[in-house]
């Protein structure tokens, strides 16, 4: 770890200590039930921007408590889900969808897995193809026929 | 002798793509609001809490927005260099105070000095949400049309400023 990396991880966790001294906004839960049915769906499907593994509905940060009450302020204000996921992909990008939605950008994340698989198949298949083209029955002639029988016989012989 | 080179290869494109991976920040998100109009918003300045300060008052100005808190560690880093900024003249600077205490702001810079020609106040974070804000310090370069035209996420120190900002800024002063 490199210097200026350590010293990153110092200001992150003097961050951790100092942020207690940031103005709390008291996060009050709807008294309509509805609404605090849809958030916490939907929160789960977005991105909390500070923990980046953690899902909106999960996220203690300040940011991910300010978002969740704006969303509950536009569902009072009734705005759909939709709206409300264009509102924050107009200002977080796609990133703050934990699903990321199909576009000529994502095509590789979407379908690449798929594009591996067959890829797979169609080797594993071309091998069992050229092994199976290697092997090739050969008939028994007459000579290997009457050898076959002779060590058969002596075998039988010996162990009788 | 192929049987062997071609996993090979295989696995050496998987390293040099797993090491430029490795080499980014995982933190610095690309802005979704890079050439999109500025958010507008009207807030009470800091230190004159009775003025308001505007995104529409620098209309058919560059300039920068600088989001900063008392409670920002990392703001403390970028803080002597933006008097230097201020003084070069390259862009008018102003701040925005993220969910700071009025006075915490306020002590803040009489200990350490105010390069900005005015902060705004956003005292709940409802415009940092607009701006897409995740972290202080964030730094926005804004054209003249009110277009957001460059964000950097993270202190703005001496080298960010000369490679990132100065060239965007001349550039766009040029237009």
């Amino acid at each position: 770890m490199t210097r200026s990396r350590l010293l990153a991880l110092l200001l992150l966790c003097l961050l951790a200590s100092f942020a207690r001294a940031q103005v709390q906004t008291e996060e009050q839960p709807s008294d309509d039930p509805v609404i605090e049915q849809r958030l916490a769906k939907l929160s789960h499907e977005l991105r909390c921007l500070q923990c980046q593994n953690q899902t909106l509905a999960d996220s203690p940060s300040d940011l991910a408590a300010d978002l969740r009450r704006e969303i509950r302020a536009q569902m009072k204000a009734g705005k759909s889900d939709q709206e409300i996921i264009a509102f924050l992909t107009q200002r977080y990008g796609q990133f703050i969808l934990y699903r990321p939605r199909v576009t000529p950008l994502t095509y590789l994340l979407w379908f690449g897995p798929f594009v591996l698989l067959l890829g797979g198949l169609l080797i594993l298949f071309r091998y069992i193809k050229q092994r199976r083209d290697q092997i090739t029955e050969q008939p028994l002639t007459a000579e290997d026929r009457r050898r076959a029988e002779e060590m058969l016989a002596s075998s039988r012989k010996e162990t009788a | 002798m192929l049987k062997y080179l071609i996993p090979l290869a295989l696995f050496l494109v998987l390293v040099v793509f797993l090491a430029i991976g490795l080499t980014r920040n995982p933190n610095e998100l690309p802005s979704a609001l890079i050439d999109k109009p500025a958010p507008t918003f009207r807030l009470p300045q800091l230190k004159q809490p009775d003025k308001t300060f505007s995104a529409e008052d620098m209309r058919g100005k560059v300039w920068m927005l600088n989001v900063w808190a008392s409670w920002c560690v990392a703001c403390r880093d970028e803080h002597p260099f933006m008097f230097e900024y201020q003084k070069s003249g390259a862009v008018p600077i102003y701040g925005l105070n993220y969910k700071d205490r009025p006075e915490d702001a306020l002590g803040w810079l009489s200990e350490l000095g105010d390069p900005y020609l005015l902060s705004a106040v956003d005292l709940d974070g409802r415009v940092a949400i607009d701006y897409g804000v995740y972290g202080a310090p964030e730094t926005y370069i804004i054209d003249k049309k009110g277009t957001i035209r460059l964000k950097h996420v993270g202190p703005v120190m001496p080298d960010v400023w000369e490679k990132k900002i100065l060239p965007m800024v001349q550039e766009l002063n040029r237009q």
